[in-house]
């Protein structure tokens, strides 16, 4: 339990760290960028002034510390104001209509790409010197290629050609909801962005679990299991890979930032209607409550994610239970 | 330009022709690292002579409507954009500004991962509890949103501004690993011996530590500029850095925005993306070479692992000879095997290659006179 808890506080630091950072961040920039945000909107409404207040804390009366608290006080309770770039829309609303589709997507193809990258270095490890182990430059090469990079040769291919829908999230004309058209729709439309998420983070899965496991194959443990006359398989499984895993699981969290970073810009190619999308256009018009918006919420998930990580690490490694876990 | 004297000194070591005595060192190299350095080579040849060899300007806008998005042809050999602009011509100076801007922030991130990794080990404590927090805290948080709100901040976008942001965000991978690396170095005897004879920490440091991770530094080094070109690229993608200067990034900015692929102009936004991802893989194939140098279970088993002809599982036992008719060849790779020339030449090199091929891993060959 005690490993449980010195996690969660670590993520209460880091969780602290990125609140500060984006409070202070506009602040610390050369040539007060309050202002400079304030001159580029010249006719501001007055209601879009609040996201100014709630994410930069200008509105607020008082000290630098009354404006941070205030600040603080706009997050825990979710109140991003109102978006500058669309009106009338709440910085909110913006977001709870993006996540899930991005939360949707990134989360099923990187276990997906978890899953396959991590049976297939399993193979290769045991199989060290075959055909898969010397299949792995071929598909680092994949690995090397940026997401968006791929998404566009993936598109070139296989959507312009009319095989896969070239872009969004769902066929036009259907109105999301919980019905069987909407659904296959969305399906459909996701594939390819997914496969290019699964195909590009494997690699990274297949060679780190295939160095471990060479490692893992070497000691003692498994030269005897496999003295004993077990079967291969149970030596390959529950010897050898059950081990091995541990490091890919540690991995998991820190390779996590990496592949929602590359998945937010391949949305862009795909014109997905996820947060990647809907930081793109943040970025081009120059909307920064909403890029300060977007930052938290996308740190917030990964540090979810690695929460979660931590208790299947320690549901699998009794280790993690019983001493502590330097990290 | 700043980036000349090491991009010149990289390229000498990795790809110049190696001199008869070194030729053995080369050899003994892992075949992932030799693909890799050769990969890199050319990228690095293709930036050192782009610049000068461009055969058109490529800012150059073709008035010319006809000229204008046309297919590779033997005058423009990657074709033209839609504004008539030469392709080769921006992928050679593109390749250049990426390769650059990521060599200048794999050094800066390098060096400050090895000055925190270092005192974080060295000073222990307090201070290395709060260096290595800091580190795990930068690590978890997302690098790419940040990233862009940092940038998004910055008034003009430069590639000034680019280099000092990704320096100062690359840095906590390295410092965790040098760190742990410091932590095992500092009890070895020959540091207490060091300390016994009275050098100061510093000299300590610089003569005794440091040298001894040189290959965990290449590799964390190899590994920044990994991450320094595919960030630079993601940020120039979505627009933020200078898109009037040509790098790989902003060429596919533009190739995306002036819609490329709906005019399906494949040689617009294919040549800069596949020279990402091949520059990448020479660096993976580098760093999965440096891997095998230090780790040689890591290596390609497929002939080290032959024991009389017969390929060896890591895991099988130990095999033991059967009594059966073998067959010629088997029985020539049995004979061979056995006589002695052969077992000095199959153990001695596999024995000591790991620890005479060390220096030969790029950084160290300056180590050796």
């Amino acid at each position: 339990m005690s490993f449980i808890l010195r996690r969660l506080a670590f993520y209460a630091v880091a969780a602290w760290v990125a609140l500060t950072a984006n409070f202070f961040l506009p602040r610390a920039m050369p040539g007060n960028a309050v202002q400079a945000i304030m001159a580029k909107f010249p006719n501001l409404q007055p209601a879009a002034y609040q996201a100014l207040e709630a994410m930069l804390g200008v509105g607020h009366l008082g000290s630098l510390w009354h404006q941070y608290v205030a600040y603080l006080g706009d997050v825990f309770t979710l109140n991003f104001g109102i978006d500058l770039s669309q009106y009338p829309a709440k910085v909110s609303t913006l977001l709870g209509q993006t996540i899930p589709w991005t939360l949707t997507l990134v989360g099923t193809a990187t276990v997906i790409a978890f899953f396959i990258g991590t049976g297939l270095g399993i193979i290769a490890g045991w199989r060290h010197g075959g055909w898969l182990d010397r299949a792995l430059p071929g598909l680092m090469f994949f690995q090397a290629m940026p997401y968006f990079f791929l998404a566009l040769i993936l598109i070139e291919l296989l959507a312009t050609r009319g095989i896969f829908p070239i872009g969004q999230g769902y066929a036009g004309g259907l109105i999301p909801g919980w019905n069987s058209a909407f659904i296959g729709s969305a399906i459909y439309h996701s594939i390819l962005p997914a496969f290019t998420i699964v195909i590009t983070t494997m690699a990274g899965w297949m060679l780190q679990m295939r160095n471990v496991m060479i490692t893992t194959i070497g000691e003692d443990y498994v030269v005897a299991a496999q003295a004993k006359g077990l079967t291969s398989r149970r030596v390959v499984f529950t010897y050898a890979a059950r081990n091995a895993i541990l490091p890919q699981l540690q991995g998991f969290g820190l390779a996590l930032g990496f592949v929602v970073s590359g998945a937010i810009v391949m949305e862009i190619v795909f014109s997905y209607p996820g947060i990647g999308l809907l930081l793109l256009t943040a970025v081009t018009s120059n909307d920064y409550p909403l890029m300060q918006a977007i930052f938290l919420v996308i740190t917030f998930a990964v540090l979810l994610a690695n929460l979660i990580v931590d208790f299947i690490i320690v549901a699998v490694d009794p280790r993690a239970r019983t001493r502590e876990t330097a990290r | 330009m700043t980036a000349a004297p090491p991009l010149v000194a990289g390229a000498a070591a990795i790809t110049a022709k190696p001199q008869p005595q070194r030729l053995g060192q080369w050899r003994r190299l892992p075949v992932k690292a030799k693909a890799g350095a050769i990969l890199l080579g050319v990228f690095v040849l293709a930036a050192v002579i782009g610049p000068f060899v461009t055969p058109y300007d490529p800012s150059f806008q073709s008035p010319n409507p006809s000229l204008a998005l046309r297919a590779p042809s033997a005058a423009h050999l990657l074709g033209t954009t839609q504004s008539g602009q030469d392709v080769l011509s921006q992928l050679l100076v593109g390749i250049r500004l990426t390769l650059e801007l990521a060599l200048l922030v794999g050094g800066a991130a390098t060096a400050l991962s090895v000055i925190v990794g270092v005192t974080a080990a060295f000073l222990g404590g307090l201070w290395d509890d709060f260096l290595s927090l800091v580190s795990n805290v930068f690590l978890v948080i997302p690098s790419l949103p940040l990233l862009i709100l940092l940038l998004g901040y910055l008034p003009q976008k430069g590639e000034t501004a680019t280099i000092i942001v990704l320096s100062v965000l690359g840095w906590p991978w390295g410092a965790r690993v040098i760190r742990a690396q410091t932590m095992a170095i500092r009890g070895r005897d020959f540091v207490a011996a060091a300390r016994e004879t009275g050098d100061s920490t510093w000299r300590i440091i610089a003569v005794e530590i440091v040298p001894n991770e040189i290959s965990l530094i290449a590799a964390s080094f190899v590994n920044t500029v990994l991450y320094a070109i595919g960030a630079s690229v993601a940020l120039a993608f979505i627009g933020l850095a200078d898109v009037n200067s040509w790098s790989l990034g902003t060429m596919l900015y533009w190739a995306q925005s002036q819609q490329a692929l709906q005019l399906g102009a494949w040689w617009w936004f294919a040549p800069p993306g596949l020279a990402v991802a091949f520059m990448g893989t020479g660096l993976v194939l580098l760093n999965t070479g440096i891997d095998e140098l230090g780790n040689p279970r890591l290596r390609d088993a497929s002939s080290a692992n032959r024991i009389a002809g017969r390929r060896m599982r890591p895991a099988d036992p130990t095999p033991v000879w059967q009594e059966e008719a073998p067959s010629r060849g088997r029985l020539a790779g049995l004979a061979a095997s056995f006589s002695r020339t052969s077992l000095l030449e199959r153990s001695g090199p596999a024995r000591s290659a790991p620890l005479e091929a060390r220096p030969a891993s790029g950084a160290g060959d300056r180590a050796r006179p």
